[in-house]
């Protein structure tokens, strides 16, 4: 069945309805908020150990924040998020990202 | 209070100083320009402390305003026309993201051909944004309906954009004598804003509208139809206290009714011309029709109720409608045949474009649209009527 709204406790619904309003409106900062979108990806980036100099420019680059890095370590890609749009690869001065499609 | 002589558009401007508004942008457009002109001199003088921004375009006006509501503040923008349609996009966000954004539009039709006179296509045009949407008969309404829009707006129960539309020159450009509360007065009435729904601040992160799933979207639309539903009755509220407070002389509530006391025949309005259309309703009394008139002051939420209860008790009903739907009929006429349940409704379409329409031409045109009736010719009326005298094509 359908609804049909007609006010009565004008105050009250309000209060519901604001509360509503701000739990559907806004979202607050946390990983993953929009679901586990490496579902999406059709091309994996991978890190060749050999090619990489840990410069950090995937991690800065990476739109969706998927990439931990530090200046020791090879680049770590956390591919739960990674939609694999393959900008890491594209801005890598030494070629050290692949992309690999997926399932291969 | 005070008493002065003040265009339409410079009465908009004096009540959003009054308001005390934070934040205004806007980009010029006849016959708007002059209401933030106005704001920018008071701005430049220090008589109002706004913060006044210059955008290229009035999409960008209404994002600046946008923004600055979603940071708490209270703000103003206005435009016409071609500069509304230019909105469009911005409108949809600022209500679905439920900011109370106040916005005049002084009307005039829209191009081609170029043309700055009045007719009321381009302010209904946003219809179905989710806007309240007031239309002014006189330059005191339009003030006053321009300082009742904050309080409606920002109200908890509501949380929706305004829209006051004024005429394009009739009502923007022309000096009438305006009753102008004091500034202690108003403060008192109309506090500062609460930031609600949200108020986006440094340091505390968030996303507005983020992506979601769909059940998501069509819930918050219910939000809002409620918040719509419940604004008829917060406008009955602060227009009723406002005049209670003020005595402005100009009326309140969704619809004003003049003369429907025992009427047989209703005639339906919005905007300025009611004016004329009462002078030609006490000139066919006289002559012993039994006319009244409806004037509708807000469009959103449309006054369901109100109409249908107006439409039951007389014998037919003309809607006078200066905006037209092609294909369809006028606008305000398809809105008010949606509530009569079986009294007639004749719509007749005129002064588009601006074309004067005086309070002759409503005698002929209600004089005309009681005699069809009475010789049982209503049901010609699926058609909407232009009312062109000076085209001699039939």
């Amino acid at each position: 069945m359908g609804m049909r709204y007609v006010p009565s406790d004008l105050e009250g619904e309000a209060n519901k309805d604001l509360e509503d309003l701000r739990n559907k409106l806004l979202s607050r900062p946390s990983p993953g908020a929009s679901g586990p979108t490496g579902s999406w990806r059709l091309f994996r980036p991978e890190v060749s150990a050999a090619k990489c100099v840990k410069c950090g420019i995937c991690w800065l680059y990476c739109p969706e924040d998927v990439i931990a890095w530090t200046q020791r370590e090879l680049p770590r890609i956390d591919y739960t998020y990674c939609k694999g749009c393959g900008v890491c690869a594209s801005v890598c001065p030494t070629k050290a990202i692949e992309m690999v499609v997926e399932g291969e | 209070m005070k008493k002065k002589i003040l265009m339409g558009s410079h009465a908009v401007a004096e009540a959003v100083k009054l308001a005390r508004v934070d934040v205004i942008s806007a980009y010029p457009i006849t016959p708007q320009t002059v209401i933030v002109e106005r704001l920018a001199e008071m701005v430049e003088r220090g008589e109002l402390k706004s913060r006044y921004v210059r955008v290229e375009s009035e999409h960008s006006a209404l994002a600046v305003v946008y923004g600055a509501s979603a940071g708490g503040s209270r703000v103003f923008t206005a435009t016409s026309s071609h500069g509304l349609l230019y909105m469009y996009e911005m409108l949809w966000w600022v209500t679905n993201s439920r900011l109370p954004v106040v916005m005049a539009v002084a009307t005039r039709a829209i191009g081609p051909p170029w043309n700055i006179h009045t007719d009321h296509n381009d302010a209904l045009t946003i219809r179905d944004a989710g806007w309240i949407i007031g239309f002014a008969e006189s330059v005191q309404e339009a003030f006053d309906m321009t300082l009742q829009a904050y309080k409606i707006g920002e109200d908890k129960r509501v949380l929706l954009p305004v829209m006051i539309a004024l005429d394009g020159f009739i009502l923007s450009h022309t000096s009438e004598p305006v009753l102008v509360p004091e500034e202690e007065e108003v403060a008192d009435w109309l506090p500062p804003r609460e930031p609600l729904p949200f108020k986006v601040e440094p340091g505390k992160p968030f996303a507005v509208g983020n992506l979601g799933p769909d059940n998501v979207t069509m819930e918050l639309r219910w939000n809002a139809w409620k918040a719509a539903e419940r604004a008829k009755r917060v406008i009955e509220e602060v227009s009723a206290q406002y005049e209670k407070r003020f005595v402005t002389g100009t009326s309140s509530g969704l619809v004003e009714r003049y003369e429907t006391e025992g009427a047989k025949y209703l005639a339906i309005s919005i905007g300025a011309w009611s004016g004329d259309v009462k002078e030609a309703v006490d000139a066919l009394r006289e002559e012993g029709y039994d006319v009244g008139l409806a004037r509708i002051r807000y469009v959103r939420p449309f006054p369901r109720e109100e109409l249908r209860d107006l439409l039951s008790s007389v014998r037919a009903a003309v809607v006078l409608d200066r905006s037209v739907s092609m294909g369809h009929m006028g606008i305000l006429g398809s809105e008010v045949r949606a509530v009569s349940e079986r009294t007639p409704v004749k719509n007749v379409i005129a002064g588009i474009g601006g074309v004067d329409v005086s309070y002759k031409d409503f005698i002929s045109i209600l004089r005309g649209f009681v005699e069809e009736y009475e010789a049982g010719l209503s049901g010609e009326w699926s058609v909407a009527e232009w009312y062109m005298p000076w085209v001699t094509e039939r």
